[in-house]
């Protein structure tokens, strides 16, 4: 049981259930010990679904990570590869059935593909003379995986720039496979919004699937009451930004993985007596971060500014809670106390951990090249000096500043002025070559290509226009008790998810010129329902909106979605699914390319 | 109108009936059927027919068969062995369970088996003084359990596993003294006697309640009596039969029950027999799903107009889609599967428009070699596998002009395809990119040569030079000027390599001079920002992180006062605080202008003067500032001073 995913207003443990089960069933079929070959990419994501117990229930004694040649010694009757479908993978599979040592005991191969079968892969594996080695070949379809009870992700890496470089569009196939398995747990989904190219394509396919299935009637009462799809694209700004909430900013300095974060040691040194300070740890502290802690949950969502507080005051009403011991007088009270104990010392353990970690980030956030980057984002986020090179940005390239960093401000400058002077643009390329690199002019070549840096064209600044319309910058923002979703960016509320807040209310029509204006078309479907299955919405009841990001979405935005779900009168709740969890770090680094 | 009734009898008073042949049966049967032991499947199935099954005994040798015919006398089954039980009489029997048989044995006791399925016999308890066969009997169900009811002369008797009870019908008029037939609707709910008086007693099976009765004044022993029903009435009636007559009796409402024949093996039934419009008219009367129903008939009938081969394909597949329409269920491609097993690809592919499924659609589009065709469907779908899938058949299948035609008109395959030769076929990327004219990715393709394909500097350079000729037909003038700089960077770094030894190739262009000035070669490093124009502000950043790395002091203050710096002297006081050198920071710190003043005197420690000039500028940020800097004792003072200037500052 996974229990922080069944808090949310969509129980997603059903999710988690369904996709177990689908692998307790695959495991079943291959009779007898088995050793698992894996994918490295996969394990992240498999871990969330099932941990080494449930493989070990069925079996699994051995686990190996994919590599060529021969394959470790096991005495396992059955061999598995979990591999996605990619052909250099095949090959390695070929490698290691074909040097596979015939004079040992015979061992049963299988594929298991996730998260689907290809004949692609299965035609080069027939071309390698090994297609016929393996006794079953089954597909897993984990697309979406739940990552919190209002969280999913696909956790696929390249499906922003397969979408918007590439024209490969399989991650969205993948997308909306995955909503047809949702509907199928959760009920048909009545309707459908859309904003961007991607977001038509997966509405188009979703229609088409459905009508692939029409006959197996979906008799699910339905959870969700509309889909929105939205293209990372109408919205490249909002990654760009450093994220200033608790758990943005950890993935900004850290880097999130499949929920875990690795953290220095030295903050988590355990505070003995005479230990004098030595054998500090060497390993990196990794930590689980989800809902299913309770103090997490209160402050992830924070504004940075706003966790101290909370902190310290966690920490009074902690300390107190221990005092009482002080107080227990009678054998029940003692009793009471020590009962209550296990939950406190967890509750100090969290609190401990939670302070390290805002100690760590604070050391960041308090620097003064923190405050110089965060002035400059904040001066292009609301229109200031946006059309001119940008003293701060020649410095960091001057002073050989991480390239991710000089590229995230520059496409945010050129993304905040709809694209760059050209004379500007030229100027900011020549310096990154000449200081980093002429390499990187394909990395360069493929910002261009996502829109990411652009010149201006039409000499026309559209952007005025959109953050006036959308209210992306607000002046008078409560870090402390925020009141408007721009709190997770210290004044810039994210655009993606502005338009979701107006789509809910007053609808996309109030904003007709502003949706022109950004890339792709805006659409609406409808999935009709029989009679039988028709919601009756009671008075006061929130509407629940599945909200798909279609190439990625930051925890700041998860945040601002979150806060949304939170208002009293905001009658929408939230739950999010995205193609990849991801910062503006992660993300350029996705699109760069290196030679060599 | 005496031609429309003529052929009408009447039937008792009020009852008219007339006969006429439905259809003739098609059976061949050299023996009559009194001959032969027959019984029917109820719902108009099929008909069982031992032949001669009195002769056996004398030729034993002979086993009898079993013949199985439609209602319409088609021949649909024989079977050889025929199971023979030694019984005086027997009675078949439906419940939930299954078909179950009831048995009189020669020792007029009563066996049952609830099942024929599993021939588990139950005796049941004697009949106390029962010497002969009972008169009638029969087999009642209710709440589950069988029962048998039996008439021993003018009494009934109602035989459980338990007990044997005598029973009285309420109502039943006077002076029977024998029971000579009885029947049981099909339902089990009703019950029907035939008296020696003549008289018809009609009522509930549980002998509770009279429903009618009926005086015939017929008291010769019936051949049949059976419970019938008029289609879509509620009226319930029995029909007597004799010799020479039949009568009907009638009038207890009961709603019609298809329960014991389930709709599908009728519906088999009547597909087998090619009977498709009824079998359709019945699923929509009884609403069945469309799955269960009405697309699994379509399926079917569809399946066997395609083998009409008299008829065109293009009036079988209209004729098809016609009817199928986009019925859910319906799997055209198994319809068009079949249409190309019977030889007919063109009326396949034509079905196979009809499929929604393009994964159905795509493999047998390949299995026709219509991969062209395959090619669109398989793009329609969303499925990027399939897409692959077709585009190698293809790509084995045509010639290499004629495929790259194929994609130049299909831009996803095209995209596709590109990914894949990528990482599979560089060759044929650069083939697709000329084809294309796409001179930015031919320019974008040899710099990645020129680092993946290339280890001479000679041919790096040319790669370099190819990448900078696309980027100008590209009219991508920045490419391709960035690129010609690349190319005498790698020729210089090649001959600093050659000069000066030490490792130059591949460094950027700014670690290239940083190398040459932390190796002392401060002429060259010069020259090559002159030749690269770097711009003056870099430059500076540049050569002073260099000599701090160096600490070469002296030369960095004699740089710092070559001209005035572009950048000012704060970076100067940073780079020497860094280095832990706050001797050398302090002589820059003079230098630093008023705005960053503040700042740079705190950077060296020097708090007081700090407050000194804040306090000159009456800039609160710069008070604040310099007080989060005040450390406990020993600058005591200086905080005062700065609340001081403070409250004066408040009191203007």
């Amino acid at each position: 049981m996974a229990a922080h995913l069944s808090y949310g207003r969509v129980n997603l443990n059903v999710l988690r259930e369904a996709v177990r089960r689908e692998l307790r069933e695959f495991l079943d079929k291959c009779a007898g010990s088995k050793a698992i070959v894996w994918d490295e990419y996969l394990t992240g994501p498999f871990g969330l679904i099932a941990q080494y117990s449930l493989l070990k229930e069925h079996e699994v004694e051995k686990m190996f990570t994919l590599k060529g040649n021969r394959l470790p010694a096991a005495d396992v009757k059955n061999i598995i590869f979990f591999v996605r479908p990619r052909l250099e993978l095949m090959d390695i599979i070929a490698e290691n059935v074909l040097s596979e040592d015939r004079r040992g005991p015979t061992r049963d191969f299988h594929i298991l593909f996730v998260p689907r079968r290809s004949l692609l892969c299965e035609q080069r594996l027939k071309d390698l003379g090994v297609l016929g080695s393996f006794i079953h070949r089954e597909e897993y379809s984990l697309d979406l995986i739940p990552f919190d009870g209002d969280l999913l992700s696909m956790e696929s890496e390249g499906a922003f720039k397969e979408c918007y470089l590439e024209g490969d569009q399989t991650s969205l196939y993948h997308a909306a496979k995955g909503l047809m398995t949702l509907q199928a747990l959760y009920g048909t989904i009545p309707q459908i919004f859309g904003k961007g190219e991607c977001a038509r394509q997966v509405a188009n396919m979703m229609i088409r699937m459905k009508r692939e299935f029409t006959g197996s009637q979906n008799s699910i009462f339905p959870v969700f009451d509309n889909l929105l799809l939205l293209d990372r694209n109408v919205d490249l700004l909002t990654p760009l930004a450093t994220q200033l909430t608790y758990e943005g900013l950890i993935d900004e300095i850290y880097g999130i993985q499949n929920s875990y974060v690795k953290l220095p040691p030295e903050k988590f040194a355990p505070k003995k007596q005479g230990d004098g300070g030595k054998d500090l740890p060497t390993e990196a502290k990794k930590l689980q971060l989800n809902s299913a802690e309770e103090l997490y949950a209160e402050i992830r969502d924070k504004n940075f500014n706003a966790v101290g507080s909370v902190l310290s005051k966690k920490a009074k009403i902690i300390s107190a809670a221990f005092e009482e011991r002080h107080n227990a007088k009678t054998v029940g009270e003692i009793k009471q106390f020590v009962s209550q104990l296990p939950h406190m010392q967890a509750a100090r353990g969290s609190l401990a951990n939670r302070t390290s970690i805002a100690e760590l980030i604070k050391d960041v956030t308090t620097s003064e090249d923190f405050f110089d980057k965060l002035t400059v984002e904040q001066e292009f986020m609301s229109g200031i000096d946006t059309d001119k090179v940008n003293n701060y940005i020649e410095d960091c390239i001057a002073q050989k500043h991480s390239l991710i960093k000089v590229l995230r401000l520059v496409c945010l400058q050129s993304v905040c002025n709809s694209g760059l002077k050209q004379k500007v643009l030229d100027y900011y390329k020549r310096e990154i070559l000449q200081t980093y690199g002429y390499e990187h002019i394909l990395t360069l070549h493929n910002l261009e290509k996502a829109g990411l840096l652009k010149p201006q064209t039409g000499g026309r600044n559209n952007y005025p226009t959109i953050r006036k319309t959308l209210r992306l910058w607000m002046d008078d923002v409560n870090e402390q008790n925020p009141t408007d979703i721009s709190y997770v960016y210290s004044g810039y509320a994210p655009l993606s998810v502005r338009l979701a807040q107006l789509l809910s209310r007053p609808g996309w029509r109030s904003i007709e010129e502003v949706l022109r204006i950004l890339p792709g078309p805006h659409f609406e479907e409808r999935q009709p329902l029989p009679t039988g299955l028709q919601k009756k919405r009671q008075p006061g009841e929130n509407r629940v909106t599945l909200i798909f990001f279609l190439g990625g979405v930051t925890f700041a935005e998860i945040a601002a979605l979150r806060f949304l779900s939170q208002l009293e009168d905001g009658g929408t709740e939230y739950v999010i699914a995205t193609t990849k969890l991801m910062n503006g770090t992660s993300w350029i680094e996705a699109l760069m390319e290196k030679p060599f | 109108m005496d031609c429309y009734t003529a052929n009408w009898n009447p039937l008792g008073d009020s009852a008219f009936y007339r006969k006429y042949e439905l259809y003739s049966m098609d059976w061949d049967l050299k023996e009559e059927l009194r001959d032969c032991l027959v019984a029917a499947a109820p719902y108009g199935g099929p008909i069982a027919l031992l032949r001669n099954p009195w002769r056996k005994e004398k030729a034993a040798s002979v086993r009898p068969v079993l013949d199985i015919y439609s209602a319409s006398g088609m021949p649909l089954a024989s079977l050889l062995e025929v199971l023979q039980n030694r019984v005086l009489d027997a009675r078949i029997f439906h419940t939930e369970f299954g078909s179950g048989v009831a048995i009189l044995t020669g020792a007029h006791r009563f066996t049952l088996s609830a099942n024929v399925g599993d021939l588990k016999l139950r005796r049941m308890p004697e009949v106390p003084g029962l010497q002969s066969a009972p008169s009638c009997w029969t087999v009642l169900c209710q709440d589950r359990v069988a029962h048998i009811l039996l008439a021993v002369g003018p009494d009934l008797y109602l035989l459980d596993h338990a007990a044997c009870s005598a029973v009285t019908p309420p109502g039943l008029a006077p002076g029977v003294s024998s029971f000579l037939q009885m029947a049981v609707s099909f339902t089990y709910r009703h019950l029907a006697l035939f008296t020696d008086t003549g008289y018809i007693w009609m009522g509930t099976a549980s002998l509770k309640e009279k429903l009618c009765e009926f005086n015939c004044n017929i008291r010769a022993p019936p051949k049949q009596m059976v419970w019938c029903s008029r289609p879509r009435s509620k009226e319930r009636a029995v029909v007597v039969a004799w010799e020479r007559r039949l009568m009907v009796v009638g009038d207890a409402p009961e709603s019609i029950q298809y329960k014991q024949l389930t709709i599908q093996v009728l519906l088999d039934r009547l597909v087998l027999r090619r009977l498709y419009p009824l079998a359709i008219q019945i699923c929509e009367y009884l609403r069945l799903p469309e799955v269960q129903g009405v697309s699994r008939i379509l399926a079917h009938w569809a399946c066997y107009k395609v083998q009409q081969k008299d008829v065109s394909d293009e009036d079988v597949a209209r004729a098809i889609n016609q009817k199928l329409g986009d019925t859910p269920g319906v799997s055209y491609s198994d319809i068009a599967a079949r249409a190309y097993g019977c030889g007919r690809t063109e009326l396949a592919i034509k079905l196979l428009e009809y499929e929604p499924r393009s994964g159905e659609q795509v493999p047998l589009l390949l299995k026709m070699k219509r991969s062209k065709l395959a090619l669109s469907k398989a793009i329609e779908s969303g499925d990027t596998d399939l897409v692959f899938t077709v585009l190698l058949h293809l790509k084995n299948e045509l010639n290499r002009g004629d495929f790259f035609m194929t994609l130049r008109n299909q831009p996803m395959a095209l995209s596709l395809y590109r990914q894949f030769c990528k990482h599979q076929e560089l060759e044929t990327l650069k083939d697709l990119y000329n084809q294309d004219d796409n001179h930015q990715e031919l320019g974008s393709f040899h710099i990645r040569a020129s680092y993946a394909a290339e280890e001479r500097i000679e041919g790096r350079v040319a790669a370099l030079q190819t990448a900078a000729d696309a980027f100008y037909k590209a009219k991508n003038e920045f490419a391709a000027k960035a690129t010609e700089d690349q190319m005498r960077l790698l020729r210089l770094q090649r001959r600093l390599e050659d000069e000066l030894g030490g490792q130059f190739l591949d460094l950027s262009l700014h670690d290239t001079v940083t190398t040459l000035i932390l190796g002392g070669h401060n002429k060259r490093a010069e020259q090559l920002a002159r030749d690269f124009r770097i711009p003056d502000k870099r430059l500076w950043w540049l050569k002073l992180t260099a000599l701090a790395d160096l600490e070469d002091w002296e030369e960095l203050e004699k740089f710092s006062k070559s001209k005035k710096s572009p950048i000012g002297y704060l970076p100067f006081v940073e780079i020497c605080m860094k280095q832990h050198n706050k001797y050398e920071a302090k002589k820059y710190a003079s230098r630093v202008g008023p705005e960053q003043k503040v700042k740079a005197l705190l950077l060296v420690g020097d708090v007081a003067q700090a407050a000194d000039v804040a306090i000159e500028h009456r800039n609160e940020a710069e008070l604040s500032l310099v007080l989060s800097h005040c450390t406990g004792a020993t600058d005591g003072a200086t905080a005062d001073k700065i609340q001081r200037a403070r409250a004066q500052a408040q009191k203007k």
